[in-house]
Formats: C-alpha cells, structure tokens, sequence
C-alpha cells in the first residue's frame, strides 16, 4: 500500500475509530462499575453538541493554541502512518503536545496553569521511555522507519519484553486515565476541577476531544508495532491493551505527580534502559 | 591576508579602545569593526565557493617568523606576570602554583627544545575554522553592538554604583573576539596556546568587570579553572613535541599512529573540558553571571566555551573508540543530564540560561568523545544552532533585566503584553533551543542516532537528560505568554543597538533553521569528509518533512488573525465569587485572595546542591580515569 494511500485512510478512519474506542471506553467502564453505561455513539453526539455551543474564552487568543494542537497531533499520526522516522514523529508528537500545554497557561487560569504544570510534569514522566522505545526498535530492526519496522520479520516483542512493559506504563500516561490522571480529570468536581481543559468551551473543547481521538488512535497503532509481523496477533493485542488500560483506570485512585514521575523514570531506567542493554551486550 | 586581518583588527581595535573615553568616537570605533569583522567571517566563508581559496602563507609578511615567535613569547611572558601578580594579591595559592608549573613549563620549551622548532604552517583554514570564524564574527559582533547600547544604559540607569570602566570593557570585548580568531585559526599549537590564555585572561577580568565581592569571586574561579586546562595544555605541547618532534594540530590529527598521540589528544580533551565549563568544573560558568549581559552572552555562545568543545571535536577522530572517548563521553553524558536537572529547580533566568549551556555543552563533548563521523556532523550542528539562539536569549533577557529590573522568571509573568517584542524574540529563541523542527533539535536528533550507533547505552542519558530540558523551557515559555492581571506596554522597549542585535539574531536563528541543508552540505559535510573519508546527512525525506513542519509553525502567528472573532470572554474560574475582573475571589470566612501562580521548581525531588556534588564528584573520578588510561 503506499504511503499516501496509508495517510489518506488514517485521516479518514482515525476520528472515527477512535470514537468508537472512547464509546466503548465509557461502556466498559460503566459495566466494570455496575453501570449499564452511554450508547456507543456517544462520543460523537457530545462533540456535536459542543460544536454549535457559544465559544467563551478568559484571553482570545488561547483557541489558536488548541488548533494547532489538533493540527500537529493530525501531523504525527499521518507521519507514522506514512512509515516515517520514528524519533521525527516523537518529536512532532511533543511539538503537539507543547502548543496543548501552552494554550492552557494563555488561559491564565489557575486550574488550566496547574493542569499545564502538571502537563509538562507527565510529558517529563513518560518521554524518556517514549524515547529508549524507538531506540530499541531500532536496534533490533537497524532502522527508524516505521514502514520498515513494521515489515521486520521478527516479533518485535519477544526481543523487547521490558521495552514493551515499559511502554505499557507510559501509556497509562499518556491516555490521560488513573493513576495518572493529573493534569485533566474527565469529572469536573475534583480538586484540579477539569484541569488543563478547564477554560475551553465549546467548538475548541470539541476540538481537543477530537485531537484525543486521532492521539489514541496512533498510540494503539504503535503498539501494533511491537507485533507486526503477526498482523492479526497485531491488532488483537492493540484492542487488548486498550482494554487493559480501561482495568487500570477503574481500579486505581490517582496518584501524586512525584509517584508518577518517579515511578515511570524508574520503569524507564530499570525495564527501558535494562532491555537495551542486554540488547547491546548480545550484538 | 584575511586571516591575519580578522586576527589582528579587533586585536588592535581593541588596544584603541583602552585609550578611547568618549562615547561617541568608540561608537564608531565598534560599530566599524564589527562591520568589518562580520563581513570578513562572511567573506571567508564565500570566497573558495568563487574560486578563491584563503592565502595563509605569512612569509610576505615584513617580519621574520623568528620576531613573531619572539614577540608573542614577550606577551605570554607578560600574562603569565599579571596573573602570578593576581594569584598572589588574592593570596590564592592554587592560582601560583598553576601559573608558575606552566609558565615555567613553557619558557623551558620555548628556549630549549621549542626554539629551533621549524613550523611549516602556522596558521590555516578547512571548513570547521570557517564555521567557527562565521559565529565568532556574526554572533560576537551582534553582542558588541547590543554592549553599546546596554552599557550605556547599564552605567546611566540600571547600576550606578558601579564604576563607569567601559575603555576597558570593550577593549577587553575586541580582544577576546581577536583571539577567539586567532584560537581556531592557529595551527602552530604554541599559537593556539597562546589564545587559549589570552581567553582565558580576558574571562578573568571580564567576569570581575563590576569588582564587588562576588565578582572579584567568581572571576578567581574561572582563573583557577582555566589555568588547570591550561596548565593540560602545556603538557600536551611538550609530550606532543618530544614524542613526535611536531606542535602542528593538523599533522597531529592526521598521523597514522593514534596510539602514540592519545596522552597529548586526552590533554587537550581535558583542557577543552575546562574551558567549556563540563562537570566538576561548571561553578565558573554558572559564577560569570555576575558580570554585565554582553560578558555573559558572549562566553555563552560564540567564544570561550565554544574554544573549548572546538579543541574537543578537534581531537575526535583520536579518542573514537579508545577507553579516553569513552570517558570524555561519559563526563559529556553526565554533565548533560545533570546540567538539565539544575536547569528545572532554578527560577533565575541566567541561571537557567547558564545550566542549558553547560548541558548543551556536554551534549557536543559527548559527540567529541564518540567521535565518530556522525557524532562530529552533529556536535558542529550543536555548536552552530546552540550559538545563535543561546546568545539571543541572554540578549533578551538583559533587556527585561534592564527594564523588570529582576531576572526572575517569574516576575516575566505576562511579558508579552509588557514588553510584546522581547517577548516575541525570547520565544524563537526558546523554540531554536528545544523545539522540533528548530536548529537545536535537528542536531539533538542527529547526536540520538550517533549515540544509538556508537554506545546505545550511552543513549539512556540523552533520554531523560532531554525530557528535563522540555520541562524548563515551556513552563518559562508559559509564564511569558500568561496574562494574569492587566498590565501597561513599557515604553521604549529597545534602544538603536539592542534592536539591531536581537533582531538580527532572531532572524539568524530563523534562517539557520531554513538554511540548515545548505550548511550541513556546504560546509559540514566537506569537512567531515576530509578527516573521515564519510560523512552523514539527514536524509531528503526528512529534510522535506522538516520543511513542512517549519512551515507549519511559521504559519502559527498567522492564525493570530482572527484574533477574538467568534469568542465571548469571561473571566477565569477561581473556585470562588470573583471579585475584581478575575484577579482577586471571595474565599472562606469573606476574605478576598489575589489570584497567584508560581511555576513548580520540582526542589523536594531534585536539588540543585545536591546534583552539582554528585555531579562533580562523578565526573572528576572520570577524568582522573580518563588520564590515567591515557598515561598507560
């Protein structure tokens, strides 16, 4: 398939599939918690409705902020969906995620400021092992294309067991869910009240939700790198994964910001940096 | 011919400018001579590309190279006095006994084994003097002209206590810029020794320049930090001349037999580590603060520091895969995440400023102690895109210090409304720093790759060393942008020569970014080449990817256009009634609280005291391994 073909189809699919996950994210909560839980579509009919609501702002220009978080979070995915440099999309993905924090303190509220303190803190959290991640794919596969190490013929996951737990840690992060749930909180009455989201309304909410979806489209397509060489394995351990971060999210409270810091270095330097070095010591 | 001018004319400018008390005859003084020296760089640079390769040949010259030798031995002759003078009126044994052991090392070579030496070529040029000599020129002489309207400024306004010696400032300014040319044009390592004292003589009294306590302090320091390089230095030149009976760097870096030279390229290595402000010698670095912006910027971004990680890229293709490298890159990877660490608890702008160049510093000499071809292509990447963003920021933040009257980020709170240019400028500049597809991170993507390749262990320090780097960056980026309270537009925000500089600098850190191919492949790439026979690029497809993202980014103030179209403002949720337009709420018991916010400095997890002793303590046993290996 070529790339283009690959890009074109992610653009069009990624909203739709990952609305569909966020459906099923709160059906699968609700019954985990003895609820019978919102219609699959869901997602879609509160984006809809937050699309034709008044737009009010504490400072005008923090929308801007918010639309080029969308534009580059758009931006990462097509490029590791277009088989690109792994290490370019990390870097694009951060880029996103910098002008996301950045709209929050344009906010100038102190619950989006502690929101984007705590933003930045999980991004510090997590972006070591996002990092040995892609170097230890490309170790084993002597490449940073994501197209070729999607077509590497080894499962990638056998020789990289602690990247790959690794990773899983981080990606409790980087979804946003408990424990590590700090910077945004999906229900409004806590301490952090909606945290970074807190000052956005309207059409740009509905846009960050969107970026959320394109976002945790593209997250569950790397962990189908780490199988891909058994597509079908592949998608299943995705959907899987998916699903195991749902568990985590209805069985832990929130943690504080220095367990999580602290806890995801320390995944990172032991299974991250531990994977990586037998790898150098077997070439 | 324009080799010996771009060493000799701020050298003479600046012997001119001692004398020169009035204000408006040194403004044109300065402002002539960094013309000339900036379009010297330039025209070096441009010249082979149109057929004519530099002449370096000194034999036209009136004088003997026997009277040169002679006098510059009159020169370091005379130093080494000044300094054995300041050692001993600040009763600084330490400071003695360095200048003694290699003053008196260098007078033994110079008249004994040194005084017939025949030096075939003293001087060159290849492509890495060239870069070198382009940042020297463009970023050093923005800095001198930004000085002129700052000092001004700065003796008129914002401190005048301190006595007005600005003669001697930019004197001590032009001859640091001279012999930061002569440093990397100097292939006779005697030459290059000189310089290298001559910097560091110049550091001395540029950092004691306001003479309080704390000055006169931390310039001790820097003095007897440099002296231990230089006293490596010395060293060096003498095992090199009795091992192989040649000081020329060029047949040094050339010789077949790496083995025999890995004493004297670990010496320099080491000297190169003192000079670039690495673990355990950063204090000196983090103490120039104390002197005026200009001084600061400059030992920031285009000389000093940058003389030492050039000597240590130098010797790159010495130390490649030897035990020494290894640990020259250790001490490089160390200082990088520890400097990175620092650089989160601090809230003081130039300390921030000053913990990034000690980390971005590491990351070059870990490229140096890598040393292979990709490893160098991306150390000079580093060099060129960490000059040109990291003066613009000291610049910048000079301004706001002049104006706020407090270096505290958090006092820059809502800058962008007080003072919307700087605050602008400081922004590129932070992006150039840190942000994709900016020059810096172009070059950090390039060191990852040659890490990876090299020792992917190695890699694990530039993973967690980057993600702090984030953290520091964007909170003080956030505290620019945030409006918490209105605020008034200072007026005035910029005088002629400021804006000149930061302007000129915000473009340059732009258009290295655009111009990044073109750089890599003219100039990069060549020289590369020539000392390793390969040589890495990014490939075009990222280079393109790169470009859209660029474009991108660049199409952000754009979007500003619609600015407050379409949107109803309110103000900010407090939790509480608000009270007075969303600054102050109504709170528990009817009280009425301001609204504040801080930015988190993480000091319960990391401290700074703490990081700089393990820090030093790591890397002097790695350096004490490095020599010793290299002594076996």
């Amino acid at each position: 398939m070529s790339p283009w073909i690959r890009i074109l189809i992610y653009l069009v699919a990624a909203p739709i599939v990952g609305g569909l996950l966020a459906g099923w994210d709160r059906r699968i909560s609700a019954r985990m918690q003895s609820r019978r839980g919102p219609p699959i579509r869901q997602p879609f009919y509160d984006v809809m409705k937050l699309w034709d609501k008044q737009s009010f702002v504490t400072r005008r220009s923090q929308n801007f902020y918010i639309g080029f978080f969308l534009v580059m979070i758009i931006f990462t995915g097509a490029l590791f969906f277009g088989g690109s440099d792994l290490l370019l999309v990390i870097f694009a993905l951060t880029l996103a995620a910098i002008f996301f924090v950045l709209g929050a303190y344009k906010a100038s509220s102190p619950y989006s400021f502690v929101g984007a303190e705590r933003e930045l803190i999980q991004m510090m959290a997590y972006e070591p092992m996002i990092l040995l991640t892609a170097i230890g794919m490309y170790m084993v596969t002597k490449s940073f294309a994501v197209n070729e190490i999607a077509s590497h013929p080894t499962l990638l996951v056998l020789m990289l067991p602690g990247i790959f737990l690794g990773f899983l840690y981080t990606l409790e992060i980087k979804f946003r869910k408990s424990p590590f749930d700090l910077s945004c909180s999906h229900h409004a009455h806590q301490e952090l009240v909606s945290g970074i989201t807190t000052e956005f309304s309207g059409r740009t909410l509905a846009l960050i939700e969107i970026a959320h979806w394109y976002e945790n489209v593209f997250l569950l397509g790397w962990v189908y790198l780490f199988f891909a060489s058994m597509p079908v394995l592949g998608v299943a351990m995705s959907l899987l994964v998916f699903v195991f971060v749902i568990l985590v999210d209805n069985v832990f409270a929130r943690l504080k910001w220095q367990t999580a810091v602290r806890s995801a270095w320390l995944v990172a330097a032991v299974l991250g940096f531990g994977n990586i070095l037998v790898l150098s010591l077997m070439r | 011919m324009l080799v010996l001018t771009l060493i000799l004319v701020p050298l003479a400018a600046g012997l001119l400018l001692l004398g020169l008390k009035p204000d408006l005859p040194r403004k044109i003084l300065v402002s002539g001579v960094t013309l000339a020296v900036c379009c010297g760089s330039v025209a070096l640079a441009l010249l082979p590309m149109a057929g004519w390769p530099p002449h370096v040949e000194l034999q036209d010259l009136p004088v003997s190279a026997h009277a040169i030798n002679l006098g510059m031995f009159l020169v370091e002759l005379a130093m080494s006095l000044f300094i054995l003078y300041v050692g001993i009126r600040a009763k600084k044994p330490l400071i003695v006994l360095l200048i003694l052991a290699q003053a008196g090392l260098m007078v033994w070579f110079e008249l004994g084994p040194g005084a017939h030496l025949e030096v075939a070529q003293n001087l060159f040029v290849d492509k890495f003097t060239v870069i070198m000599a382009l940042i020297n020129g463009i970023v050093g002489g923005g800095i001198c002209i930004y000085a002129l309207g700052y000092m001004r400024e700065y003796h008129e306004v914002a401190h005048r206590d301190v006595p007005d010696r600005r003669p001697l400032f930019f004197a001590l300014l032009f001859i640091f810029m001279g012999a930061m040319f002569g440093l990397v044009f100097a292939n006779n390592l005697v030459w290059l020794y000189l310089f290298w004292e001559i910097t560091t003589l110049c550091s001395f009294l540029l950092i004691g320049y306001t003479q309080t306590e704390e000055a006169k302090r931390n310039a001790l320091l820097a003095l007897v930090m440099n002296l231990a390089g230089g006293l490596a230095f010395a060293v060096a030149i003498v095992w090199l001349q009795k091992k192989t009976g040649s000081i020329e760097l060029q047949a040094m870096i050339n010789s077949p037999d790496k083995a025999l030279l890995l004493l004297p390229a670990a010496l320099l290595c080491f000297a190169g580590i003192t000079k670039s402000a690495q673990l355990p010698f950063s204090s000196w670095l983090l103490g120039a603060m104390v002197a005026p912006t200009p001084v600061s910027a400059l030992l920031h971004s285009s000389t000093m520091v940058k003389a030492g990680v050039y000597l240590v890229l130098r010797m790159a293709p010495l130390v490649a895969s030897t035990k020494v490298g290894m640990m020259v890159a250790l001490v490089g990877a160390v200082t990088f995440v520890v400097g990175s660490l620092a650089a989160i608890t601090s809230s003081e702008a130039k300390r921030v400023l000053a913990w990034s160049t000690v980390a971005n510093l590491g990351l070059i000499v870990l490229c140096g102690g890598i040393g292979t071809y990709e490893a160098v292509w991306a150390g000079i990447l580093l060099i060129i895109f960490h000059a040109v963003a990291k003066c613009l920021l000291f610049l910048c933040v000079g301004v706001v210090e002049h104006k706020l009257h407090s270096r505290n980020i958090e006092d820059m709170s809502g800058l962008v409304v007080r003072m919307p240019r700087v605050a602008i400028m400081m922004q590129i500049g932070m992006a150039g720093m840190f942000l994709a597809p900016f020059g810096m991170l172009i070059s950090k993507w390039a060191v990852l790759k040659a890490v990876v390749d090299a020792y992917p262990s190695l890699s694990v320090f530039i993973a967690f060393g980057s993600a702090a780097t984030l953290f520091f960056w964007v909170k003080w980026m956030g505290k620019l942008i945030e409006v918490v309270r209105p605020a008034e537009r200072i007026k005035k925000e910029l005088v002629l020569g400021e804006a000149i500089a930061l302007y000129g600098l915000s473009a340059a850190t732009a258009l290295a970014c655009l111009l990044f191919p073109l750089i890599s492949s003219r100039f990069i790439e060549p020289y590369i080449y020539a000392v390793y026979g390969q040589s890495a690029s990014l490939g075009a497809g990222n280079i393109i990817i790169m470009t859209i993202m660029m474009a991108m980014v660049l199409l952000f103030p754009v979007s500003f256009m619609g600015y407050g179209r379409g949107v109803k403002v309110v103000d900010a949720y407090l939790g509480g009634a608000n009270v007075h337009s969303g600054v102050q709420f109504r709170s528990t018991a009817d009280s009425v609280q301001d609204v504040a916010m801080g930015n988190y400095y993480l000091r319960n997890m990391f401290s700074e005291a703490w990081l700089s002793r393990w820090g030093v303590i790591g890397c002097a046993l790695l350096l004490v391994a490095m020599l010793t290996v290299a002594f076996l």
